[in-house]
């Protein structure tokens, strides 16, 4: 599915990956936690392809291809998906037209004609129900006034529509309340597919008791400092991150 | 450019039928029009928009009845308005194309009654008159003045459009327009002040005039838009009289054409009024056009909020001027000023101004002009969805100016928008319509 290899990147001149790997098979669901400041978003941010974040080094390999060749449009047609911590909001741009363009782009990708629009408002309907929004989400505008909640469910019905192969959640779980976390969790879990991976970004074990991982990993200082199985989680609940970051000098 | 206007001056006079009860009116006009001095590339108020596209200025054609041949109904029709509209093709009315409701709704000049008569006189010429500013082209309106619209309103006026329609023809003309609303204490109304053409090339030029009162506690919401084919020629005013506790909306929308000027002034004259003045302009090509917009505040207790934005394409330029005037009795005002602007290509100009003038020292005043580029941080959300980066960029663009549409009141003015918009914007106008 995805091969990094060795990844370096600066965020306005600052190094903050330095030297990550991670290799994730389809269907996996890998964690990734961490303390504040370990580059957990950067990741996220330069996988998608966010401009301002600059690769020194390293690779990825995404489908076979140079991921880090591709322009953030493209990294979205080719199946990369990343549930942002904090949905920007777009005023005057409605939520449907910006579903829609975003799923019409996608299926042209895969060689597929547009949906009408009478499909497609099925489609989305059908979607938002699923998340739990009320339909009058899809004329508002994009994220304009949702509360925190609501704009992770709608990033959940994006990942829903877009049905992408590599979903990245960062800090989906941040400003989520018990009930809302529940319904995202069962949106991804319900996605879980032998075909499709996750790299859920979190700072708390929390989410990981809903949606439970085949790999957790801890990142500190700008790579991967431990590797485990679910239980890491709940290690690091007990344990705090100190004992790791001390000793990533020598990891 | 001169010799025009001698030329107008001369001719101004006696060129046109006119109302005995108004003939002092029309003089006052071509006396001040007479000696006005004309504006040049160093008149502030005109810098950016020079006015040698002006050639079209023919008052001897206004009041004669210009014949039209074009079919009216695919440029006269907006849905959800058209059954409640009145329709003036190149400054005559059309009967036959307006609403029995609206002609009933409305005076025009040439037929009032003597109370009517008196009313008119009373207003005419006065809200415009208070603006410090002399305005060369309210005097040539008055002094070309036939005939006008009268909307009297006592209780309460359902949306009513009045379209002033050019169509293309032989010669050059100039179209001299001119609405007066009074709106009676505890009024409402809701009006459109719609110029447009047909989708030929023009050649005329309109010159209007707005002038509106509204009393004590009573409500004007009032659109004004300017739709008409790039190459024809709008010069206008808008005048607004705030009593006590009198409440204006307005929004004022432009797509631009070879020349569009627009003076839109407010005068808090009484405590507790407010004012909430937005608009939108969006010139492409080589489109010019330029809102100068003054909010007086003479009063205290009084509150104007103003948010205006443009986007420019091509080579079109834009101008906006903001002025604010706190007299010194006006404490305890709030008044804010926002202009917000887009240029989509290096050609592209905007040259914007807030003029703050504060004479009380128990006030709050704000404002922000910006020429800015599109967020980045939107850009990116669209992109990381697969949506590319120039199809990202219009569906930015048209959100920067789509946003003030979804506010506005009435459906039947953001259904009529929204498509227009759509259209400039190349987007698919069935996804950013209500879908219920």
């Amino acid at each position: 599915m995805i091969s990094i290899n060795n990844l370096h990147a600066n965020v306005e001149d600052k190094q903050i990956l330095k030297g990550l790997n991670l290799t994730i098979n389809p269907g996996e669901v890998h964690a990734i936690m961490g303390p504040n400041g370990a580059g957990k978003s950067t990741l996220g941010n330069v996988l998608a392809g966010r401009e301002g974040y600059e690769v020194t080094d390293g690779s990825v390999v995404f489908h076979g291809q140079d991921l880090l060749d591709l322009e953030a449009e493209e990294r979205a047609r080719a199946g990369l998906f990343l549930a942002f911590q904090y949905p920007v909001e777009i005023p005057g741009v409605s939520n449907l037209e910006f579903l829609k363009a975003s799923v019409d782009a996608v299926r042209s990708q895969q060689g597929k004609e547009p949906l009408d629009s009478v499909q497609f408002l099925k489609l989305a309907r059908e979607k938002i129900k699923a998340v739990n929004l009320d339909q009058s989400f899809l004329k508002r505008g994009v994220n304009e006034g949702f509360s925190g909640g609501e704009k992770k469910r709608n990033e959940l019905m994006q990942m829903m529509l877009l049905e992408p192969s590599l979903c990245i959640l960062d800090e989906t779980d941040s400003g989520l309340d018990i009930d809302a976390l529940q319904v995202v969790a069962e949106g991804v879990n319900a996605m879980r597919d032998p075909n499709r991976s996750f790299i859920i970004v979190t700072h708390y074990q929390r989410l990981l008791d809903y949606i439970v991982p085949d790999f957790v990993h801890v990142l500190a200082n700008g790579k991967i400092v431990k590797s485990g199985g679910k239980e890491l989680a709940l290690e690091l609940e007990e344990k705090g991150y100190g004992w790791l970051e001390n000793g990533t000098g020598d990891a | 450019m001169p010799e025009l206007f001698q030329h107008q001056q001369s001719e101004l006079a006696a060129s046109t039928v006119k109302l005995p009860w108004l003939t002092a009116f029309n003089q006052r006009g071509a006396d001040a029009f007479r000696t006005a001095a004309l504006p040049t590339r160093k008149t502030e108020a005109w810098k950016y928009t020079p006015l040698t596209a002006l050639t079209r200025l023919a008052p001897q054609q206004c009041g004669q009845p210009v014949t039209y041949t074009n079919p009216l109904v695919a440029f006269a029709r907006i849905d959800g308005l058209h059954d409640h509209r009145l329709v003036f093709v190149n400054g005559i009315l059309d009967k036959q194309h307006s609403s029995a409701s609206a002609l009933a709704a409305v005076t025009l000049f040439s037929e009032a009654n003597a109370e009517q008569q008196a009313l008119i006189a009373q207003h005419l010429g006065h809200v415009a008159q208070q603006s410090e500013s002399p305005n060369l082209f309210t005097d040539l309106n008055d002094a070309a003045l036939s005939d006008g619209v009268l909307l009297h309103i006592r209780d309460h006026q359902p949306l009513l459009q009045i379209s002033w329609l050019t169509t293309s023809e032989a010669k050059p003309f100039t179209v001299f327009a001119r609405l007066l609303v009074v709106l009676e204490r505890h009024a409402q109304a809701a009006i459109v002040e719609h110029y447009g053409s047909d989708l030929s090339e023009q050649n005329s030029v309109t010159n209007a005039v707005t002038e509106i009162v509204i009393n004590d506690n009573a409500q004007l919401q009032h659109y004004r838009l300017q739709t008409m084919h790039s190459s024809a020629q709008h010069i206008g005013s808008c005048h607004v009289d705030l009593q006590r506790d009198a409440r204006y909306h307005g929004f004022h929308a432009g797509f631009g054409s070879t020349l569009c000027r627009n003076d839109l002034v407010v005068h808090h004259n009484q405590g507790g009024s407010h004012c909430q003045l937005d608009g939108i302009y969006v010139p492409q090509h080589d489109e010019l056009i330029d809102f100068h917009t003054c909010i007086e505040h003479r009063a205290a207790h009084c509150t104007s909020n103003e948010v205006f934005r443009g986007i420019m394409n091509d080579q079109a330029k834009a101008v906006f001027n903001g002025r604010i005037h706190i007299h010194p009795h006006a404490q305890k005002t709030l008044a804010e000023l926002s202009n917000k602007n887009l240029l989509l290509t290096p050609g592209a100009e905007i040259f914007t101004k807030p003029e703050l003038e504060i004479y009380a020292d128990d006030v709050k005043c704000a404002h922000g002009a910006t020429v800015a580029q599109l967020d980045n941080k939107a850009m990116f959300y669209l992109q990381s969805r697969g949506i590319s980066k120039a199809d990202a960029e219009v569906m930015l663009s048209f959100g920067f100016i789509n946003e003030l549409i979804e506010q506005l009141p009435d459906e039947a003015v953001r259904n009529l928008l929204r498509p227009m918009l759509a259209t400039r914007f190349d987007r698919d106008s069935s996804l950013t319509h209500d879908i219920g």
